[in-house]
């Protein structure tokens, strides 16, 4: 433990996102979806944002895009900065300046994210257009280039067809080929393969890593899979009811794990070494209300170590080694763990390469 | 182990017009023991759950024949075949959003099957899907709410407790966990495991997520393209896979385990699920598959036992 800290500290980074907080005015209320999330995103790195329905992970990104319907959607506070210029307040959702030309992005549902009245190269030649004014012409052939960069066969004559003569598979390397039409820094992709089979997801990962390392873009990856986390990611944010919990290198969040979220998350799921099996250890009980989010830890409730302390204040974000974080009162010096937690072994969640 | 379950070359073709045929399901046998988890796996359109509801008798068979506990069960059901065998097969759906009757009330849900099919009055069914609520983990106060006021979770739930309140022998579980987040899955994949223990429960496991098909089941079953490519025994099949396609399917696994991730070559293989209507020739797989031979395109292979295991494998590099 070196101390505390209240927000990461890095290098000018690419991207640089600050106490980010995101409301929704509802007829029930107002929903506190995004409660202060900062990150910041490194030239040809991917950050993996993982967490639960519900925990805010997509507003997050989408506030980046401008993508948030306002009203309902409010952007209370924060910042986020690419190259050193602020993004949130510029890219609203008639300004394009941003959207498409510095930033891309892909969604989770490919069947239902692209226009299903135009040719796919039509919507892929849609942003050169508008960023970088070529014609249409020149835009068309500068799509069936994508095409054929995002591994799509016979792309001359796919460009010619529409979305529903496409498969899933394809339709996301559709998208993905017009998310990197102008050569974003930073690709942001939103569940880019839950629709889709783990055969047809190891294509698009690969296919997204191939053009990372090609462009030397950013990908910032919001997922639930913490199998497709561990196969792309080097930086990770770990979200739980609107917060981030816990943030490191992936190896730090899968073998040194320090936040009891991040621990629950890990015993939930099945191991991969029979040997080592242990029962599944379900998080019971569900994520707050963010309606009215309680005044300390969200995950307090369904905590095993939860303390007094835990419910009432919320705590600092600890640094608890170089460049990990974790969101929890247990990192605190004089933090006692009662003796009513259970004992959890330790080689059941700390690898034995930690 | 005595078999409960037998299906015999089970085929289910859909025709959709123009004498085109979907081969959902295409000569299939399978044998499950009494009190065995089969875990049932596949890429979308290889026709698992097409094959979980022909074993029901939800769809009927275009061929071949399902036997419970010896007996042979009709080719298409009749209300009086349903009405005889729901207590004795029962399914657990995989949308626990959709396969929940909005208009009813959570007891009147749970209590329909026992209503049709037993002779309990109405106060012992109310006092029977009290139980059932509590033992799936939810309250017995929450009868006379309707299922749009709970979690998917308590939704799935709430849809093992419809299933298993007749206490059927055998249930098919087609994806009860996908549409679930990663901690509840855990919840509801102990509940089944606990009521397996108590009620002894056979069941068939379809799901696409292999780490927990591995988990939960006792033998893991690798379907392709409407027939079975590989069974063996869970572990054995995961970890140490015979089927080009099965080595395919598990190697695309992402393992929750960044190095290993790293040390692991990709194993991603171009080309997709071919269209169930038009089948090719020979091995389905042959299109796809890093170790295709040359028979391969021409002749179909075999489900075979390997010498010296259980373990039953339909290709050609084990002939």
């Amino acid at each position: 433990m070196t101390g505390v800290m209240t927000s990461p500290q890095t290098i000018p980074a690419l991207l640089e996102v600050r106490d980010l907080a995101v409301e929704f005015a509802t007829y029930g209320g107002t929903v506190q979806a995004v409660r202060g999330v900062s990150f910041s995103v490194e030239k040809g790195k991917t950050l993996a944002i993982v967490g639960e329905s519900g925990c805010g992970k997509s507003v997050t990104v989408q506030s980046l895009m401008g993508l948030i319907p306002m009203p309902p959607g409010r952007i209370t506070a924060g910042s986020a900065r690419l190259n050193g210029v602020e993004v949130l307040g510029c890219n609203v959702i008639n300004g394009k300046d941003i959207r498409g030309s510095q930033i891309g992005m892909i969604f989770q549902d490919p069947m239902t994210s692209l226009n299903p009245t135009m040719r796919i190269g039509d919507q892929i030649a849609e942003p050169l257009q508008e960023h970088r004014g070529y014609s249409h012409k020149r835009a068309f052939s500068e799509a069936i280039n994508l095409l054929s960069l995002s591994k799509i066969p016979e792309a001359a004559k796919r460009a010619r067809q529409y979305p529903f003569e496409f498969s899933g598979g394809m339709l996301q390397r559709a998208m993905i080929a017009m998310a990197i039409a102008c050569k974003p820094s930073i690709l942001i992709a939103d569940e880019p393969t839950t629709a889709l089979d783990v055969t047809i997801q190891a294509q698009i990962l690969d296919l997204l890593q191939d053009l990372q390392t090609e462009t030397g873009m950013a990908i910032v990856l919001i997922t639930h899979d913490l199998g497709v986390v561990a196969r792309v990611a080097d930086e990770v944010a770990v979200m739980y009811a609107g917060k981030i919990v816990e943030q490191g290198s992936v190896d730090d969040i899968f073998y040194r794990s320090a936040h009891p979220y991040t621990l629950g998350l890990k015993l939930a799921m099945p191991t991969n070494d029979p040997d080592k099996q242990h029962k599944l250890n379900p998080i019971d009980g569900s994520p707050p209300d963010l309606f009215a989010p309680p005044p300390g830890c969200g995950y307090c409730p369904r905590c095993p170590f939860s303390m007094k302390i835990c419910d009432s204040r919320p705590p600092e974000n600890f640094e608890v080694a170089v460049q990990h974080f974790s969101r929890c009162w247990l990192h605190h010096p004089q933090a006692r763990i009662s003796p009513a937690a259970p004992s959890i072994p330790r080689e059941l969640y700390v690898g034995e390469r930690a | 182990m005595a078999a409960l379950v037998e299906t015999i070359n089970l085929t289910r073709y859909f025709d959709i017009g123009r004498g085109q045929r979907v081969h959902a399901v295409d000569d299939v046998s399978l044998t499950i023991g009494e009190k065995e988890i089969v875990g049932l796996v596949g890429e979308s359109g290889s026709g698992k759950s097409t094959f979980g509801k022909t074993v029901v008798g939800l769809h009927g068979k275009t061929s071949g024949s399902v036997k419970f506990r010896g007996e042979t069960l009709p080719q298409s059901y009749r209300p009086a075949d349903f009405q005889r065998l729901a207590s004795k097969m029962q399914m657990i759906f995989q949308d626990p959003y959709s396969s929940l009757n909005p208009r009813m009330t959570v007891g009147e849900i749970i209590a329909e099957g026992l209503r049709l099919h037993s002779t309990l009055d109405s106060k012992q069914v109310q006092a029977r899907v009290e139980e059932w609520l509590v033992r799936v983990g939810l309250q017995a106060g929450h009868m006379s709410r309707y299922s749009h006021e709970f979690s998917g979770g308590q939704r799935q739930r709430i849809g093992i407790a419809r299933a298993l309140i007749l206490e059927p022998e055998f249930v098919v579980c087609d994806e009860p966990i996908s549409a679930l987040d990663v901690s509840v899955q855990a919840q509801v994949i102990n509940l089944l495991g606990e009521l397996k223990e108590t009620l002894g429960l056979t069941l068939l496991f379809i799901a696409h997520d292999l780490s927990m098909v591995r988990y939960v089941s006792d033998r893991m079953a690798v379907m392709y393209l409407g027939s079975l490519v590989e069974i063996g025994k869970a572990d054995a099949v995961y970890f140490d896979p015979k089927h080009p396609y099965t080595e395919v399917l598990v190697g695309s696994n992402p393992e929750p385990d960044p190095e290993l991730e790293r040390r692991r070559p990709s194993t991603a293989i171009v080309g997709e699920i071919p269209s169930p209507v038009n089948v090719p020739q020979g091995c389905r797989f042959a299109n796809r598959c890093p170790k295709v031979l040359e028979q391969c395109r021409s002749v179909t292979p075999q489900l075979i036992t390997l010498k010296d295991s259980e373990r039953q494998v339909a290709c050609h590099l084990y002939n």
